[in-house]
């Protein structure tokens, strides 16, 4: 027995405070402890003034990570999600760094994992970037009453109108549902994906857990994923869909592999990844066929090949110090389309070191992978998603100024259906029933309400964006692709100006 | 706001600059003072074979750049005749660059294998351009652009525009509001054949601009028209779009009418050329070596009025230039936004008639 005594806890940084004059626990309601899948919510007995005994909610200050479903769920309004007043005096020994230690310190140890995107202080260039307006010499539109385009193509295409066109993507709308899979959603999140991007006319992406076969007839609005574990790949699943996306990396994670645990792998998920019930799904940091470009290429080709050129192949990888050269390589490799993926990127699970410390912003790789493939007179070659913590339709106007045909969003799509992002999509646990296929939280999703959400959401957007571009005069959106002329820059210093291909305002 | 105004006679019957400046003259409201310039068609017969150079000098003839230019030019054409551009200074234009003109013709042995003859021009342009101090204000064969800062009709007397004789001519009277008033921002804007003139503004400059550079066209004039005139030398000349499919890209119709027509041309047309659309507002006279284009927005977001007389042409932002100069005409109408009217000149006989 060693003399200290290691008997304390970490200290969760919520707990939900319960205003007992709005709860109706004395007539029996116990929603909130019924809505708290972490465990945080509990019923104690009390005795009413009555003499009689009832429950009321209990914060066990064990588990909150602040989803806020209980907040959401209570119909009296009685809840409120606080910070725990957690100590430390000292400012840079902040309550973060000090829980992870006494987190590896203690029983859990090991490396920290958390879901979601990096929530660094790293400049959010976005908000540092401001649209044009028209003013006087020459009119704004109004997009009520003047048509207002934003269709977009993704895909190869030819310098000249006498080039090859390669297979294209039409999208309604410059905005698709970057890769989450089977396996870190539930089909019913994939089925709202699926049916909300048919009806805006845009794409979603399977991620790298296969294609469940009761979506298949989604095809056409569907991209479908094949990364270093190959799950759910055949030549079927190839051809069911409208491209075939490539995963190199992602952004919340770049250089490293996954790991879907094995309890996670039922009978569905089994059959979707091809692999045995109960078995850990492990996708390998690289695809141990892709040592280099020339692999790659060999890779893209073989899709080519068994999808008889018909449909785009898209490569995603993370946005890293190299991300210029390595987009060139990636287009002159035939890609179609190439998506990179920001350091805010989200994932369902991640190495918090990893993923707060890897990789850079999305607004300068895109501008600085955009502005390379145009020095080297490529650009037409491939389409550029950018993703990777885009919040708002401004930030997807932007990208778009700064060189991006369109972008994935993701972290919106969980948004939509009601997270809270609360960095526990790993934990099986998602009071949503977003990232999670227990049953009885799976359920939670409503199909019908949740493609509805997902639907208003992408429209929403398109129409925010319509509203920006007829204030800078832009009737159609190839007008502002690459249009750095109408962003200017608040408090950004030269060398990041430059990166950006932007002007500082006033200039 | 600016003001347009083209005269094409088809049958290339010569016209003096009288005419246009007094056409350009009366729509002075349209301007402030800070440009004003003409293209004129068919004014160098004697050396039509040959590519004129007008020049733009900051300085004066003994500014270095001028040296620079010269000996650059020696390096790469034959210079069969070159001289300075006349002009005559009055109190209300004074003074401006010193400008120049030369007579060229490629060196044969100086073209690369995958280069024309007229890409070796615009490479020619596009390095003066960025050698500092020096712009080439027009280069084709047998015509020019004369322009700078002032009202139009003080530019026409600036350059003597009357002494000239032309069958195809442009004015425009410039009132600048994103770019600076300076001589090299005056209208038009040429590049080969092509001059543009243009009254708008072009919100959509980044994009064409970015995507031009990519195929060795340079904006440096500081202003947004300039991308006109080489989106069209791009799309016409080097990729072999007809005029009309030409127009179509810079000023396409919407997605609902090429789907509802099921015109895959069109449609493959606006995917390629998705970075050539022109956005925003304006008016143009589009001018080369066979004709005329006359081209709004697709929203008609500035006037422009078209109308014939026998075989004579006029573009003009407003009816009174036209009426002016002919009261009685054959028709007159405004063209709908975003749909060319292409005037073709007739066949070049070499005679040179004054109408």
């Amino acid at each position: 027995m060693g003399i200290m005594q290691r008997n304390w806890s970490v200290i969760p940084p919520f707990f939900p405070e319960f205003d007992m004059e709005r709860c109706d626990c004395a007539n029996g309601c116990t929603i909130c402890s019924r809505e708290c899948s972490f465990g945080e919510i509990s019923q104690r007995p009390v005795r009413g003034a009555d003499g009689k005994v009832y429950y009321r909610p209990w914060a066990n200050k064990a588990a909150c990570g602040a989803c806020q479903r209980c907040a959401k769920m209570c119909p009296h309004g009685a809840i409120t999600i606080r910070r725990a007043p957690m100590h430390t005096s000292h400012d840079y020994w902040t309550t973060d760094y000090v829980n992870n230690i006494w987190k590896q310190s203690g029983n859990e140890g090991g490396v920290l994992l958390v879901g979601n995107g990096a929530t660094g202080p790293q400049r959010r260039y976005f908000d540092h970037l401001m649209f044009d307006a028209c003013q006087v010499t020459n009119p704004s539109i109004d997009p009520l009453r003047e048509p207002m385009e934003i269709r977009t193509f993704l895909g190869r295409k030819p310098d000249t109108i006498d080039g090859d066109m390669g297979p294209q993507l039409a999208l309604e709308v410059p905005i698709m549902f970057g890769a989450m899979s089977f396996g870190a959603l539930n089909l019913r999140v994939h089925e709202a994906e699926a049916r909300a991007t048919k009806a805006v006319g845009t794409f979603w992406n399977t991620g790298e857990g296969g294609f469940h076969k009761s979506l298949r007839g989604y095809g056409a609005n569907t991209i479908v994923q094949v990364a270093s574990g190959r799950f759910g790949v055949s030549e079927e699943y190839l051809k069911s869909a409208a491209a075939v996306e490539i995963k190199i990396g992602q952004g919340a994670k770049p250089g490293i592999g996954g790991h879907l645990p094995g309890e996670k792998v039922g009978p569905a998920i089994s059959e979707t990844r091809m692999i045995p019930v109960g078995s850990d799904a492990l996708s390998p940091a690289p695809h141990h066929d892709i040592y280099s470009i020339e692999d790659l290429r060999q890779l893209i080709f073989a899709i080519k090949e068994a999808t008889e050129y018909q449909v785009p192949v898209s490569v995603k990888i993370a946005a890293v110090h190299n991300v210029a050269p390595i987009v060139s390589g990636i287009a002159r490799a035939g890609a179609d389309i190439i998506a990179i993926d920001g350091f805010r990127g989200g994932t369902g699970a991640t190495p918090l070191q990893i993923r707060q410390n890897t990789g850079i912003p999305i607004e300068l790789a895109i501008a600085a992978a955009d502005q390379r493939l145009r020095e080297e007179k490529i650009r037409g070659s491939v389409s550029l998603i950018a993703s990777g913590g885009i919040q708002c339709s401004s930030d997807v106007l932007k990208a778009l100024c700064l060189g991006a045909d369109a972008v994935y969003v993701a972290t919106p799509v969980l948004i939509a259906l009601g997270c809270g992002v609360c960095q526990r999509c790993f934990s099986g646990k998602c009071a949503y029933g977003i990232t999670t296929n227990k049953p009885g939280l799976a359920e939670r999703i409503d199909v019908d309400e949740a493609t509805e959400a997902l639907t208003r959401l992408l429209r929403s957007w398109a129409e925010e964006i319509e509203e920006l571009m007829g204030s800078m005069g832009i009737s159609t959106i190839e007008s502002l692709r690459g249009n750095r002329d109408r962003l200017r820059g608040v408090g950004l210093s030269e060398e990041e100006l430059t990166i950006l291909g932007v002007k500082h305002a006033g200039a | 706001m600016c003001g347009i105004v083209g005269i094409i006679n088809t049958d290339r019957r010569l016209i003096d600059g009288s005419h246009i400046r007094e056409a350009i003259r009366i729509q002075r409201d349209r301007g402030n003072g800070l440009g004003g310039g003409f293209a004129a068609y068919g004014i160098y017969p004697e050396n039509k074979d040959q590519y004129a150079f007008h020049l733009m000098y900051e300085g004066d003839r003994k500014s270095p750049i001028v040296a620079k230019v010269e000996a650059y030019l020696q390096n790469r054409t034959r210079v069969y005749q070159s001289e300075e551009i006349p002009v005559y200074p009055n109190d209300r234009v004074a003074g401006g660059p010193y400008f120049k003109r030369y007579f060229v013709k490629p060196l044969a042995e100086e073209i690369r294998p995958d280069q024309s003859e007229e890409d070796y021009i615009v490479e020619t342009v596009m390095f003066i351009n960025r050698m500092g101090g020096a712009f080439v204000v027009s280069s084709g064969k047998n015509m020019g652009a004369f322009k700078g800062v002032g009202y139009p009709e003080d530019i026409a007397d600036y350059f003597h525009i009357q002494d000239y004789k032309a069958y195809m001519w442009t004015a425009h009277n410039r009132f600048p509001t994103n770019t600076p008033g300076w001589w090299g921002g005056a209208h038009p804007f040429t590049i080969l054949d092509k001059a543009v003139v243009h009254n708008g503004e072009i919100t959509s400059y980044g994009t064409n601009m970015r995507y031009l550079e990519m195929f060795g066209y340079f904006c440096l004039l500081q202003t947004d028209t300039e991308v006109i005139s080489y989106i069209f030398d791009k799309l016409t000349r080097k990729d072999g779009l007809s005029r009309d499919d030409a127009c179509f890209a810079m000023a396409p119709a919407l997605w609902e009418e090429i789907d509802r027509i099921d015109d895959r041309k069109k449609k493959k047309i606006r995917q390629v050329y998705g970075a050539a659309v022109v956005n925003g507002p304006f008016g143009i006279v589009l001018t080369h070596k066979d004709g005329a284009i006359i081209l709004n927005d697709r929203n008609k977001l500035r006037p422009v009025v078209c109308a014939r007389t026998g075989n004579t042409w006029y573009a003009s932002s407003e009816e009174c230039s036209i009426r002016l100069l002919s009261p009685e005409v054959d028709e007159l109408w405004s063209p709908k936004g975003g749909e060319p009217v292409l005037i073709e000149l007739g066949a070049d006989t070499g005679t040179r008639e004054v109408a």
